[in-house]
């Protein structure tokens, strides 16, 4: 592991940062502003990384505003988490060629592409962490995955500024990246704290103009991560989970949710540790060739849980418990970990609002219906 | 032992933490060498991998299952129902039901279909040795612990006495009636059936499996039960078992949910903390109680 050195970048120098990735083979990606968010897509230059706007989210809600000063990362964060670059939302797995005797497949494993990603959120390198847990530390490598994951290069920015759906600071993941990254900036008036977080991040750094970041920078860029960190106004105590979450089986607050929960799975394509997909087959007209296929799919379908002629999870109170146990309670059994990283995502890009930390901490008190049950 | 899947292709096992070229969503080529009419709807194929070093490397253990595949259609989770010490042929019993297994009816001796697997955790008869069986099976659900059953029988000696209680619907329903006849003749053994919806042809127990219970004796506390069928039988009949004094962790189920990778990442066949692909599909019932006692899960 590589020793966090901090060394200082000026404001002019970030377009040698994205200048020194492209020659070193990477193609690198940024947010850009498109439609009223910001998404992930190629950059050449500083200017077309959303310099001044900043984004507004709340429950239910999602807004780019132009802000006059000079932040090049003002911008938290978009719908799109670092899942896409590993996880594809879908991709052919096989081609299945019809022959004289049956058939023969060929898998369609990805070529690795060298990409950097500048401006990846902590919340989001934990999220991706949590998906290497499950796509390559079990049974077997997955390598689709693989062969996606190995090419990234992760340009983290520490967060100084939370949303109001941020709650990263509750559950370990931010607003300081402490693992995970290849370089991790933090944006001052000026410039960037940088460090290396990785032998590849050191390579890059090396040549970078900079110069070793003063008592001062650090501080500064301590504090303001700091005050980020204070700043957020939600928070999950995740302290009782899993089983907590296990035993509010019956609680009517899945009843009240439920009632506005519009299972349309906003928050399962959002979130950057969902890894439901679904399987599909796609045979040519003349049915010569097949694309085997798989694509992202949520546990808020009525297709998720069917087996011959019947759903196990019929109703959307059945799903919505479903998505939240699976993801604050049972991950951890599975994964040793949360399947929650606080990116609040899920709260802001569900139509009707619906947030998380304020479900959980309902369904973990006594349930008004039954206060007589025995735990 | 916790077994995972063993990739087909590989006959050193796991590929845990490796940078192997094993890939688990690679298809092998199989082909149909025969098909048994086993009652409406319902066909035995009987498959052989193709390719031979695939073929020679391929081992299973009962109870766990492939992904068959159907060209140009998809793939359908099903159960192995073959003896594991023959695993040159694979025999799949399925039911035309959706899609893929409607697919798969159409297809002829001959024909060709793809196999991912095997997957899953089997039945723990290892474990069992020394001890008494009892099979409970309600429907289509004795297929997954055919295999089983024939696993025993190969081993007579090395366990106790042996009891099956089938249950079906109507006669019609009853699958590998030759096979339970064939089961009758073991020594120490009992093969009991029922059906609920009988005909005048059925000169066995009338009513549900759960029922045959009473008509067997079990030592508890030697006592292994092997359950696979509807989740109702199991969720009624299992406190039964249990009043007799059989342990929940003596009593293992195979269990049911829709599957689409066979390796625990689909995210479909959750139940609980489990992925019943891969923990599953045979559970320990201590394990999945909590679970099976819940709704919409």
């Amino acid at each position: 592991m590589a020793e966090h050195t901090s060394h200082l970048l000026s404001k002019p120098s970030f377009q040698q940062l994205i200048d020194v990735l492209r020659s070193s083979g990477y193609r690198v990606v940024g947010p850009i502003v498109r439609d009223g968010a910001v998404v992930w897509d190629t950059v050449q230059q500083t200017g077309d990384l959303p310099i001044g706007w900043r984004d507004i989210q709340e429950p239910g809600r999602y807004r780019l505003e132009q802000t006059g000063d000079d932040r090049i990362f003002g911008v938290v964060h978009g719908p799109q988490s670092l899942k896409p670059f590993s996880f594809a939302p879908r991709e052919s797995l096989l081609t299945i060629e019809r022959t004289q005797n049956g058939f023969a497949t060929t898998p369609t494993i990805p070529q690795s592409e060298k990409v950097a990603v500048l401006g990846a959120r902590p919340c989001d390198v934990a999220g991706l962490a949590i998906q290497d847990r499950v796509f390559l530390r079990d049974a077997y490598a997955d390598p689709y995955y693989q062969a996606r994951r190995e090419g990234l290069f992760l340009v983290t920015v520490h967060c100084t500024r939370a949303l109001s759906t941020c709650f990263c600071a509750s559950m370990g993941t931010g607003p300081r990246a402490t693992s995970g990254f290849d370089l991790a900036l933090t944006e001052l008036p000026e410039g960037f704290v940088v460090e290396a977080g990785s032998s590849a991040g050191e390579d890059i750094l090396a040549k970078l103009e900079r110069r070793p970041a003063t008592k001062e920078a650090i501080n500064a860029a301590n504090s303001r991560i700091a005050s980020c960190a204070k700043s957020q106004m939600r928070a999950l105590d995740t302290s009782h989970l899993p089983q907590a979450l296990y035993d509010a089986h019956e609680h009517q607050r899945w009843d009240d949710v439920a009632a506005r929960c519009l299972a349309c799975g906003n928050c399962t394509m959002v979130c950057p540790t969902c890894f439901c997909h679904a399987v599909e087959e796609t045979p040519d007209l003349d049915r010569q060739r097949s694309e085997h296929t798989r694509l992202w799919d949520s546990c808020f379908t009525q297709e998720h849980g069917y087996i011959h002629g019947k759903n196990v999870r019929p109703t959307i109170k059945d799903r919505y418990r479903m998505w939240l146990s699976h993801k604050l309670a049972s991950w951890i059994d599975q994964f040793g970990s949360s399947g929650c990283v606080g990116c609040g995502r899920c709260i802001t890009w569900c139509p009707v609002g619906i947030d998380l930390t304020e479900e959980l901490p309902a369904l973990l008190k006594p349930d008004a219906r039954n206060t007589n049950r025995q735990t | 032992m916790e077994s995972h899947a063993q990739p087909a292709s590989s006959a050193s096992g796991s590929a845990f933490h490796t940078q192997a070229p094993i890939n688990p969503y690679d298809i092998h080529m199989a082909t149909i060498v025969e098909k048994r009419r086993e009652t409406e709807g319902i066909e035995t194929y009987r498959l052989k991998l193709v390719d031979e070093k695939v073929r020679h490397a391929y081992r299973f253990s009962a109870g766990q299952f492939n992904m068959v595949y159907a060209f140009g259609v998809g793939e359908v989770a099903i159960s192995i129902v073959s003896d594991p010490d023959e695993p040159e042929f694979l025999d799949h019993t399925i039911r035309a039901v959706g899609r893929v297994t409607n697919a798969i009816a159409r297809l002829q001796l001959g024909d060709a279909l793809g196999i991912r697997g095997p997957f899953g955790k089997g039945w723990p008869l290892e474990e069992a040795q020394g001890k008494n069986i009892v099979i409970v099976t309600g429907g289509l659900g004795c297929a997954p612990v055919v295999g089983a059953i024939e696993y025993i029988f190969r081993r007579r000696s090395q366990y106790g006495a042996v009891k099956i209680l089938h249950g079906v619907k109507t006669p019609h329903d009853l699958l590998y009636r030759e096979r339970f006849d064939a089961w009758r003749q073991h020594p120490n053994t009992e093969v009991l059936l029922t059906s609920n919806q009988p005909d005048k042809t059925w000169h066995y127990h009338i009513g549900v499996v759960t029922e045959l219970f009473e008509q067997v004796a079990v030592d508890p506390a030697r006592t292994v039960v092997l359950m696979c069928g509807p989740e109702i039988m199991m969720r009624l009949g299992v406190p039964i078992l249990m009043q007799r004094g059989i342990p929940a962790s003596a009593i293992s189920v195979s269990l049911e949910r829709h599957m689409e990778c066979g390796i625990g990442l689909c995210g479909h066949c959750q139940l609980g903390p489990y992925f019943l692909c891969k923990d599953g599909p045979v559970m320990s019932y201590d394990r999945v109680a909590f679970w099976l006692s819940r709704t919409g899960v």
